[in-house]
């Protein structure tokens, strides 16, 4: 399941000062702690475990701030794959 | 008035204010230019005596791991300069003056050393002031040469110039109302020079596409505004200073804690002194005595 995955990456790579599976889809990732930095790394496991290269128009703050969005821009970029 | 890189940069070489080298972006400066660098440098301490900033000059090299432990070499591994030095002994310098004096590449001679170029003029300081701060704060001011390894036939483009810099470190109240304080005095000064100066969000030129990112994020947070006037480009203006809010990225990593003991945020703004000058070139001509009198009287009281 996507969610479950993108928990896992946010465990390895999103420096959060709160447990993943603690938080819902639409948390606000920044205010559960992970950096600008941090966000970079999230983004860079997310191409490597999906197997996508995000475009640079979705290289933006608001595509990584929540699972949930997260979820929908992978979507969106596997659709028909 | 007509905006053109090449034109601009005959007339700062024809005046003799600056002066070209065989690399780009490290001209020498010549003494009117530095004249006025000085007089509007000194300006600035003028309208913020009362800050009571405390005042620190560093080198223009620095301990290599700031640039390391901050993520400088993350965002910007394009502009970072390290340097390197030769480590050996007599055979190994006879084979580097062999290939020096051959034409042939020399640098898997030298080694990385402990220092780095500064990349900008506030980075030595956050180390230096790590600890506990005062119930108010800290305020400090310096004035350095800095390094961006991004040569530019564009004369406001350079590899070395210096900025004078202030550094706020305490709540993020505290730094926030000292961000937005700077940022009208900041306008104000250059306004009242005469420079058609105005101000926006901004982002700074962070590496590849993470950098897309960070630049996003520096954005939608209103991290990062400059003060702008036009240079070469009426459609481009140049950046002639900026304040950057660091949030708590440097009290985190040099452990600086405010008087209540919770981690400092720290922000900066920086005039870029060489920039400031030539939009004053640029805006007022080359020969300072035939500038504005309310110019001349602010700038040599």
């Amino acid at each position: 399941m996507m969610i479950e995955k993108i928990r896992k990456i946010l465990k390895d790579h999103g420096r959060l000062n709160k447990d993943p599976w603690a938080l819902d889809e639409a948390a606000d990732l920044y205010q559960a702690g992970m950096t600008s930095h941090a966000s970079v790394n999230v983004m860079l496991a997310l191409e490597g475990e999906f197997e996508i290269e995000f475009p640079d128009h979705l290289l933006k703050r608001s595509v990584f701030e929540s699972m949930g969005a997260m979820r929908d821009t992978i979507a969106g970029l596997t659709k028909g794959s | 008035m007509e905006y053109e890189l090449e034109s601009f940069y005959k007339g700062l070489v024809d005046h003799g204010l600056i002066v070209p080298v065989r690399v780009q972006g490290a001209f020498g400066r010549g003494a009117v230019f530095e004249d006025v660098l000085e007089h509007f440098n000194a300006l600035v301490t003028h309208i913020s005596k009362d800050d009571a900033a405390e005042v620190y000059t560093f080198p223009p090299v620095i301990d290599r791991t700031i640039i390391e432990r901050t993520d400088y070499l993350d965002s910007f591994p394009h502009l970072a300069g390290t340097v390197f030095s030769f480590f050996g002994k007599d055979k190994q310098a006879k084979e580097l003056s062999a290939k020096v004096h051959a034409g042939e590449a020399w640098g898997d001679t030298q080694g990385m050393s402990d220092v780095c170029l500064n990349p900008a003029a506030c980075y030595p300081v956050y180390p230096v002031i790590a600890g506990t701060l005062p119930p108010n704060g800290r305020t400090i001011t310096m004035t350095n040469w800095v390094y961006r390894h991004e040569p530019s036939p564009e004369p406001t483009r350079m590899q070395s110039f210096r900025e004078r810099e202030f550094v706020r470190a305490g709540t993020p109240d505290m730094v926030v109302a000292w961000r937005d304080q700077w940022l009208q005095r900041g306008l104000e000064l250059l306004t009242s020079l005469g420079l058609p100066a105005k101000s926006d969000v901004a982002s700074d030129p962070f590496f590849g596409r993470a950098g897309k990112m960070l630049a996003d994020g520096q954005k939608q947070q209103k991290l990062k505004f400059e003060v702008l006037v036009p240079v070469i480009s009426l459609e481009k203006p140049t950046a002639v200073c900026s304040f950057n809010y660091h949030q708590e990225h440097f009290g985190h990593v040099f452990g600086i804690r405010t008087a209540d003991d919770q981690v400092a945020h720290t922000a900066c703004l920086g005039f870029g002194l060489e920039r400031v000058v030539m939009a004053l070139f640029k805006t007022h001509g080359f020969d300072p005595k035939s500038w504005p009198q309310a110019v001349r009287s602010r700038l040599w009281p």
